[in-house]
């Protein structure tokens, strides 16, 4: 079984993150990550090769230092790395970047489509709807657990209210929740095994994107304006007089934080 | 965009001279692997395994699982990782522990390394491969009661009987021990050499019991050795070795390890000093906004910068087989007394949170007390470069 996982490089989580008040993009200048339910995407990948046998392969649209991000992929396990990075993708929308990775991906013709549920960074949790959309196949999104049989997939969804199992013929595309796995750390040999293993940096043309459809040209919305979140001001003092804890409950409940 | 000139990166405070570019991607990597490790299954309850005095097995088995034991040494499916990374990997785990760092620096270090370079083929096949899978856990017995910094003294006595040995004596404050499968055990023969042997767990007339009411160390097994009668075979012996230079040379593979962790443990004392300065107020204002407090982590971010140096530079020596154990003994002096002044200076920082095992700080300054006497105490080391500097021999014996 052919898998592809479909992962972004975000800002390191001991970043803080800022968005550029000119060009309205993030500034990625600092230390790169891979996205964190990206993670559990490529675990997933790894233990459905290791049962099922196939391979892996890591796809990325981004700057070409993310490939250091690919990389970590490739230490856990995975077989190989593709990244597509071209000045003229840059800023690209959901629109663009779905236009690009699924025509990387139409390219790769995989069993199984694997994102992680949502970057961390832009918090889109939409682009495996727009790639699934894109490639006409079957979508699961937010699963919790997945096994594949004979040549079908089965999901189970994770809902506010329980749980949906959904199942789909492949090939097909899942975007997984963290629920699904706890992914594992890259051993030393994996790490020292990774830079050996096949990583493809290809520009739009190499990958046949049109140059048009992507980056700023491609995109059909703009940012407008960016403005760093309100100081928190949802602040609540409670002075025990025996009901604290009971008060505390209340809060979180209405939060909807419990 | 590319620019002609480069602006200066931004501080950072545990990174102060920005010694990161000095490290290759792989590199990093190893070391931001560790660190996660520690951050996410160590710092979370090392203060409860140090007051209970243990170190669970799962997390033995984990460290196995991320390929640390004997990562630096190579053949027999072992990584074959740099000095370097190596290096990195210890001070990240002391940054954690230096009770975890200790296990790891135990296996790899002494018991695998003792094997690795002195052992036979078969020795070697038997168990390297399974050490550094954590399927078997080594330790190294060398100390003695009576013979610590003077292991020349040592009592443990090997005689031949026909085509066995059979070993009497005692070794003392051996890490792991409790929970080795294989000893490599040090002892003097009937022809006054000094030879390494395999005992395995389970043989007759061989015990390890745990030493108790330590107050160092606390998240690392210390054992005594008691060898009465042990009768093993010739092939329990390692080949390689037959004289002091056996074991000595294990100890400066463990000692290199040492200068990087005493960084690590310093590292995160720094780390803890200098977010409690900030936020702890007295007298109206952050401590960190006093003098005396300044002075105090300038001075550690001096030390720590000077330290990773030295330990970078070790590093890269060690990678190009140009390192000499008097350059080990000089890096562990300094970067062991720099760590001991790091961390209890942060002490003194975090007030009375300073003594209690809510935060990091007491635990690594009583790590250190340990850390100072093993693999060779300070004074060993000093006298090390003593000789090395003057030609005199000022240990006691000529
Ligand atoms: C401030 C700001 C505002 C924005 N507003 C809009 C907007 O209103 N409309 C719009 O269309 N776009 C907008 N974008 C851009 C948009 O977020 C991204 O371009 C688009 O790629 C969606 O990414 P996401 O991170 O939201 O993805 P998500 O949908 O959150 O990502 C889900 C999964 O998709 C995969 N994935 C994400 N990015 C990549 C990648 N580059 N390569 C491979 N796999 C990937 C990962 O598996 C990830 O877990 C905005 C960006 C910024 C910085
Ligand atoms: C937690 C822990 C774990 C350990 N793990 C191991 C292990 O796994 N395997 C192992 O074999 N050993 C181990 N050791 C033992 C350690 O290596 C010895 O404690 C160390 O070598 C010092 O020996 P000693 O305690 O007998 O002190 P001594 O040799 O008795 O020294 C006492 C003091 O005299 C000083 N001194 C010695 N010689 C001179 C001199 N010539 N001039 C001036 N001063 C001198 C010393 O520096 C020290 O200050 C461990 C120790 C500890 C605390």
């Amino acid at each position: 079984m052919k898998i592809a996982v479909c992962v972004k490089q975000v800002p390191d989580a001991t970043v803080h993150k800022r968005l550029d008040p000119s060009t309205h993009r993030l500034d990625r200048s600092g230390e790169g990550a891979l996205n964190p339910t990206d993670l559990n995407a490529v675990e997933e990948a790894l233990r459905l090769r290791d049962a099922h046998g196939g391979e892996v392969a890591i796809l990325s649209l981004g700057p070409e230092r993310a490939m250091d991000s690919l990389r970590k992929a490739l230490a856990m396990g995975a077989d190989r790395a593709v990244l597509v990075s071209d000045a003229a993708a840059a800023g690209s929308d959901l629109v663009a970047t779905s236009h690009a990775l699924a025509t990387a991906l139409g390219r790769e013709e995989p069993d199984l489509v694997l994102f992680g549920q949502q970057s961390s960074d832009a918090d889109g949790a939409v682009l495996w709807a727009a790639v699934a959309d894109r490639l006409r196949r079957p979508m699961v999104s937010q699963v919790a657990e997945l096994t594949i049989e004979g040549g079908t997939l089965t999901g189970k969804r994770q809902t506010e209210f329980g749980y949906d199992v959904i199942s789909a013929p492949l090939p097909a595309v899942v975007a997984v929740s963290d629920a699904i796995n706890e992914p594992r750390y890259p051993s030393l040999k994996g790490i020292m095994g990774a830079k050996s293993k096949p990583q493809e940096t290809v520009s739009l043309a190499d990958a046949g994107i049109e140059a048009d459809r992507v980056g700023e040209a491609g995109s059909k919305t703009t940012v407008r304006a960016v403005a760093p979140p309100p100081a928190k001001s949802d602040q609540v003092k409670l002075e025990d007089d025996g009901s604290a804890a009971e008060k505390i409950v209340e809060y979180l409940a209405e939060k909807r934080l419990i | 965009m590319a620019t002609t000139t480069q602006a200066p990166t931004a501080l950072d405070p545990l990174d102060f001279l920005a010694l990161d570019v000095l490290l290759s991607d792989e590199e990093r990597a190893i070391r931001d692997t560790v660190r996660q490790f520690i951050r996410e299954r160590v710092l979370p309850d090392i203060g409860d395994w140090f007051e209970q005095g243990i170190l669970p097995r799962e997390v033995i088995q984990e460290l196995a699982g991320l390929g640390l034991f004997g990562m630096h040494l190579d053949g027999y499916g072992l990584p074959g990782a740099s000095a370097v990374a190596y290096g990195l990997t210890c001070l990240e785990l002391e940054a954690g522990d230096a009770g975890i760092r200790s296990t790891v620096s135990v296996q790899g270090s002494l018991a695998m390394f003792a094997i690795w370079k002195w052992g036979s083929d078969e020795q070697k096949e038997r168990w390297l491969p399974a050490m550094h899978r954590g399927e078997a856990i080594g330790c190294f017995g060398l100390t003695e009661p009576d013979a610590g910094s003077d292991p020349g003294t040592m009592r443990t006595h090997a005689r031949r009987d026909g085509s066995d040995w059979v070993l009497n004596g005692a070794k003392m404050w051996i890490t792991n021990g409790t929970i080795s499968d294989v000893a490599v055990v040090w002892a003097r023969t009937d022809a006054g050499e000094i030879r390494g042997f395999l005992v395995e767990k389970g043989t007759p007339g061989f015990s390890a019991p745990e030493i108790h009411k330590k107050i160092s160390l606390r998240a690392s097994v210390t054992s005594e050795l008691v060898l009465q009668d042990v009768r093993i075979p010739a092939d329990a012996m390692l080949p390689g070795a037959s004289t002091l230079r056996g074991p000595l040379s294990c100890l400066n593979e463990a000692r290199y390890g040492i200068v990087w962790g005493a960084v690590g443990a310093a590292r995160a004392c720094f780390d803890e000093a200098l977010s409690y300065a900030r936020e702890r107020i007295v007298f109206g204002k952050p401590i960190s906004a006093y003098q005396l407090t300044q002075q105090k982590l300038a001075e550690m971010a001096l030390e720590i910068s000077r330290g990773s140096l030295v330990a970078l530079h070790l590093g890269r020596m060690k990678d190009q087989g140009t390192l000499r154990p008097e350059q080990v003994s000089l890096g562990k002096m300094g970067n062991v007394r720099g760590a001991m002044e790091v961390c209890r200076s942060a002490r003194t920082i975090l007030g009375a949170n300073g003594v209690t095992l809510e935060y990091p700080v007491i635990r690594h300054v009583n790590n250190l007390e340990s850390v100072l006497t093993y693999e060779g105490t300070h004074e060993v080391h000093t006298l090390v470069v003593g000789q090395a500097l003057t030609g005199e021999n000022a240990f006691g014996r000529a």
